[in-house]
């Protein structure tokens, strides 16, 4: 089997065996969601929210959770953790770049991403009748863009924090602002209005994911800004990145 | 037949002198020896000849590969044993090298080379669960599993118990006997002299010298020095005058006697001839402690 192959298979039996990042990425968001569905009111129209019910409304929030989760708490901290733990010094003794490694451990991060949003979205559905999004290919350029915007700060975080226990620190300031952006902590139309317009381009860009669920376009430049940030941070990352 | 050849190795670190006009070369199937205090610049040294570092100047070549042209290749077959190196904790040591296994092209069994180096039972324990000599153990495999032609091993015992560190010393001589070439950084003389065949003392970032474990201590002195409580007293002109005996001294009850080689067979004839017993007999010869001290002017613990 091929080193990236085998890389893949062994990061992802340790993401598997991280109670943290397996519990708080992978099931948290889905049973979030089902738990709020469980209260009665949420299952309700509410004209707070123009008739739509808040489940409806919440659902591209916990989408914001789990991709938070997962990019900038454990992807941020392992990544630093390899680097301290020599783990990545270890690989440049063999054959296959450290490189392979980090790429390994994005795509298990990308998958389980992608498994916490089906599940998000799977239950939502089978559970409450949440709608499937609506705009399916434009809500899938939104999460693609939103998760490589978030992935690639945490990948920032991982390439310029000198050790585990700094980039978990920096990586929790970004994960409260994406969380409060996102609307997790409060849903948005609590928050003042100047603050949501802001979380609109805040990643992983939730009013992208609410838009297309509900079929309407992205915004365009909500999209942009998404792939800017992405771009930026990932060209940062891979610059700056320190293998020891 | 030099296997690595290390001609005038300079590195850096800012202002500071790490490695300062290193050379030596290995031969093939010996266990070399780099042997130094702490910050001698030993790592620096085999992390240039393995290529993790470039050098300022001066020029490596492991078996007819430039660690940097030739980095791919010579990864292959090379072994690396890195000093402070740790695995994932939930990493099971059989995954570990499954895993590693995956990067050569003609790696070695992992069942032979767990059993050989007594993880058997260990198979399906996390890295995290491991003793500190069971780490140390699964590092030495990752080094092996590629099956490499020259292995490098730093500071391989340190943090060990004794018991441990006698069992990593068998294993490294097995690892030797099997025809891998050994280079070894250490700090600890009884190491040295254990295992090495050759040895580069290395002093702020110079090699002091390179010679065998008995070579280097006899070019500090083929001195001898025999102590005894002796059963009766007798004159010191007994011994003085006994070609081998360089001095007698006396240190309450004690006789020591300092000279060339024979010492003990001449001291002990004569003592014999004239019916005196020495109680608490005991032979000292010059160690590769006193080496390093004479030959660096310090001892290697500071």
């Amino acid at each position: 089997m091929s080193a990236l192959l085998k890389l893949v298979q062994t990061e992802m039996r340790l993401f598997v065996r991280d109670p943290v990042s397996f519990t708080l990425g992978l099931l948290l968001p889905a049973v979030l969601l089902i738990g709020l569905g469980a209260v009665p009111i949420l299952r309700e129209p509410s004209p707070d929210m123009d008739g739509v019910r808040f489940i409806d409304y919440f659902a591209p929030s916990v989408i914001v959770m789990s991709v938070a989760v997962i990019g900038l708490t454990s992807l941020p901290a392992v990544m630093a953790g390899y680097r301290e733990q020599g783990i990545l010094r270890r690989m440049q003794t063999t054959p296959v770049h450290p490189v392979k490694l980090l790429a390994a451990q994005l795509i298990v991060n990308l998958l389980a991403a992608l498994v916490a949003t089906v599940l998000v979205v799977v239950s939502g559905r089978l559970v409450f009748d949440v709608p499937l999004p609506g705009n399916p290919f434009g809500f899938a350029v939104a999460f693609v863009l939103g998760i490589g915007a978030v992935f690639a700060l945490g990948m920032l975080v991982a390439a310029v924090a000198p050790t585990a226990r700094a980039a978990s620190g920096i990586a929790t300031v970004l994960f409260m602002t994406v969380m409060f952006f996102g609307g997790v902590y409060l849903p948005r139309f609590m928050l003042p209005e100047a603050v949501a317009r802001i979380g609109d381009y805040v990643p992983p860009g939730v009013q992208s994911l609410l838009d297309t669920w509900n079929g309407d376009a992205p915004d365009v430049v909500q999209l942009l800004v998404l792939a800017a940030v992405a771009l930026a941070a990932g060209a940062g990352a891979a610059r700056m990145f320190k293998w020891e | 037949m030099a296997i690595i050849e290390v001609k005038d190795l300079v590195k850096h670190y800012g202002t500071q002198k790490a490695v300062d006009g290193v050379s030596f070369t290995v031969d093939e199937g010996e266990i070399f020896g780099i042997l130094g205090p702490n910050g001698a610049g030993k790592t620096t040294t085999v992390e240039c000849t393995e290529g993790l570092r470039t050098p300022d100047s001066g020029t490596v070549s492991v078996m007819g590969l430039d660690p940097h042209r030739d980095a791919k290749e010579l990864k292959q077959v090379l072994g690396i044993q890195l000093q402070e190196s740790r695995l994932p904790d939930r990493l099971r040591v059989g995954e570990a090298l499954d895993l590693y296994r995956s990067f050569y092209r003609n790696p070695a069994d992992p069942a032979k080379l767990i059993d050989s180096l007594g993880l058997g039972a260990r198979v399906k324990t996390p890295y995290g669960k491991l003793s500190g000599g069971q780490q140390q153990r699964l590092s030495i495999a990752l080094a092996l599993i590629g099956n490499p032609r020259v292995a490098v091993l730093d500071e391989l015992t340190t943090g060990l118990d004794p018991q441990a560190r006698r069992d990593t010393w068998e294993l490294i001589e097995q690892v030797r006997d099997s025809g891998v070439t050994i280079i070894l950084v250490t700090h600890f003389m009884d190491e040295a002299e254990r295992l090495c065949d050759r040895l580069a003392v290395i002093d702020s970032g110079k090699v002091v010298a390179v010679d065998t474990p008995a070579g280097l201590t006899a070019r500090v002195s083929a001195e001898q020095r025999v102590r005894f409580r002796p059963s009766a007293e007798f004159a010191d002109a007994l011994l003085l005058d006994l070609p081998e005996v360089a001095a007698v001294e006396r240190n309450g009850a004690q006789v020591i006697v300092s000279g060339s080689e024979n010492l003990l067979q001449a001291v002990a004839s004569v003592l014999a001839r004239n019916q005196i017993v020495a109680a608490d007999l005991r032979v000292e010869q010059v160690s590769l402690d006193d080496a390093f001290v004479a030959l660096t002017g310090k001892s290697i613990e500071n």
